[in-house]
């Protein structure tokens, strides 16, 4: 077991073709191992900090190193190994899934990361079980729940082995017994994970540990339940705890 | 029987089959006869009720429908059924349509049922037609239902607000309506390609082809096309 972070961000500002700007020099460190929560009211840069993680965004200002690698938007073969270290699962399971069947939706990751044959299949199958959902294996996404989906979603991106997992609203649309069976999954999966969300209980359940960016940098850096015990911090930035829940 | 066969060779049956179909005369007709029967055998070793193959069928109606009024109208030499003037030009190039076109659909109503859309879309993969064009058609698979749901969902959002399409006024709102379901179904179009590109996609999609294809199944494939032509020279030798 090594020591290097999964996710290192230093410095990191960003500014939209436009002019706009979405980051303004974020720090955060994250720990192999580690599920943080990435809690900010909209509009706060969290998407935008995602997809610097993985090069779609390319580095402005600031570095990110992915277990120690650099992202370099501009070299497309580091490129290529940083986008199999972190699995981003996007909030719309349609826009996620979009092979014909299950399993070769599953299998287009560790394919284009040059895996072939009975390997594949078994890459596939082992994500598929990892989320429940190897059955169906051979059925076109649009005849699953959209819990399911979400699943198969998850089970995209861990066929992929990644070194992080940034899960983009993960308990959106999801009845509560999926949102349970998600819960879960993510409890007993082996990788560092990033969650962003706005459920701010579903972020005490699953993360040890909480960021909130705000206004395009991280305000506030903490164990979970410290932050939100905050409730000044929480309104400062939009978050509120549904009513009625209390920390217990 | 046609289950079984590997897609694309189902697709060079059909496509052969209809280029002898087109490519004889319609003046011999016995071996039109012929083709039909032999459509009706490969429907009949396939397990495809009748009915249903002709039930399918039934979606050529409007391609045909003017080739059924070309022997009413045209040129030339005319002659008399019933009292009705017939061109014979127009008969001979209508019935020709009308025959060759059921042939043709009746064949690819068979392709049809016997393939899954993801099949025939792997088939003409192995024939080599561009990748972007197999690509192009199986997003359009996998994304029609979710389209159309959202149109659905549209649909009755805007009925939910007393909005029923009765006449020419509402077609404002209808294309308005339309032109945000392309915005969106854009913008779905470029989130799909930021889930690709993070899964590392590189312009090739995986192909996961793994049936093959052994002696028996090009016999089987190629013998209804094969049939076919054999029946056509024949009845071109014996003159009928």
């Amino acid at each position: 077991m090594n020591n290097v972070p999964s996710l290192q961000i230093k410095e990191l500002a960003f500014a939209y073709p436009d002019g706009n700007q979405a980051l303004f020099g974020v720090n955060l460190t994250i720990n192999k191992g580690e599920r943080v929560a990435l809690l900010g009211p909209n509009g706060a840069g969290k998407t935008t900090l995602v997809l610097h993680m993985n090069g779609i965004h390319p580095t402005m200002q600031g570095e990110v190193r992915i277990a120690g690698e650099l992202v370099d938007g501009k070299n497309k073969e580091t490129l290529k190994q940083i986008r199999a270290k972190v699995g981003i699962v996007f909030q719309d399971p349609d826009d996620q899934l979009f092979m014909p069947t299950v399993g070769e939706d599953v299998a287009f990751g560790p394919y284009n990361m040059g895996i072939r044959g009975e390997e594949l299949q078994r890459v596939v199958d082992e994500a598929l079980t990892q989320v429940g959902m190897l059955e169906f294996r051979d059925r076109p996404p649009h005849h699953l729940s959209f819990g399911q989906r979400r699943r198969v979603a998850v089970a995209t991106v861990l066929a992929m082995k990644p070194e992080i997992l940034v899960m983009d609203e993960p308990s959106s649309n999801l009845d509560p017994a999926s949102r349970r069976e998600l819960a879960d999954i993510v409890r007993s999966l082996d990788v560092t994970i990033v969650m962003v969300t706005h459920d701010l209980p579903y972020a005490l359940e699953l993360c040890e540990r909480s960021v909130i960016l705000s206004g395009g940098i991280i305000v506030a850096d903490s164990s979970t339940r410290a932050i939100l015990s905050n409730a000044e911090l929480l309104a400062a930035h939009r978050l509120e705890l549904p009513v009625g829940f209390t920390l217990s | 029987m046609a289950h079984l066969l590997p897609s694309h060779l189902k697709i060079l049956a059909v496509l052969a089959f209809i280029s002898v179909s087109v490519s004889t005369p319609i003046t011999r007709w016995p071996a039109f006869i012929a083709f039909f029967l032999l459509l009706v055998a490969t429907a009949y070793a396939s397990k495809i009720p009748l009915l249903l193959l002709f039930k399918r069928a039934l979606i050529e109606i409007p391609f045909i429908f003017f080739a059924i009024l070309m022997p009413f109208f045209g040129t030339g030499e005319k002659f008399e059924i019933a009292g009705i003037e017939l061109y014979r030009e127009g008969l001979l190039a209508g019935t020709s349509i009308v025959v060759k076109g059921t042939l043709g659909v009746l064949a690819a109503v068979i392709l049809s049922t016997t393939t899954t859309a993801r099949e025939i879309l792997r088939g003409l993969e192995r024939l080599k037609l561009p990748a972007v064009m197999v690509q192009i058609a199986s997003f359009m698979l996998r994304y029609v239902n979710v389209i159309s749901d959202e149109m659905e969902r549209m649909k009755v959002a805007r009925e939910s607000r007393g909005f029923i399409a009765t006449g020419i006024k509402h077609w404002k709102v209808i294309a308005t309506s339309a032109a945000a379901l392309f915005i969106r179904s854009y913008e779905r179009g470029e989130r799909v390609h930021l889930a690709m590109l993070s899964r590392g996609f590189d312009g090739n999609l995986p192909t996961l082809v793994t049936d093959t294809v052994t002696k028996q199944h090009w016999i089987i494939a190629l013998s209804v096309p094969v049939l076919a032509l054999i029946f056509s020279l024949l009845f071109l030798v014996i003159g009928w």
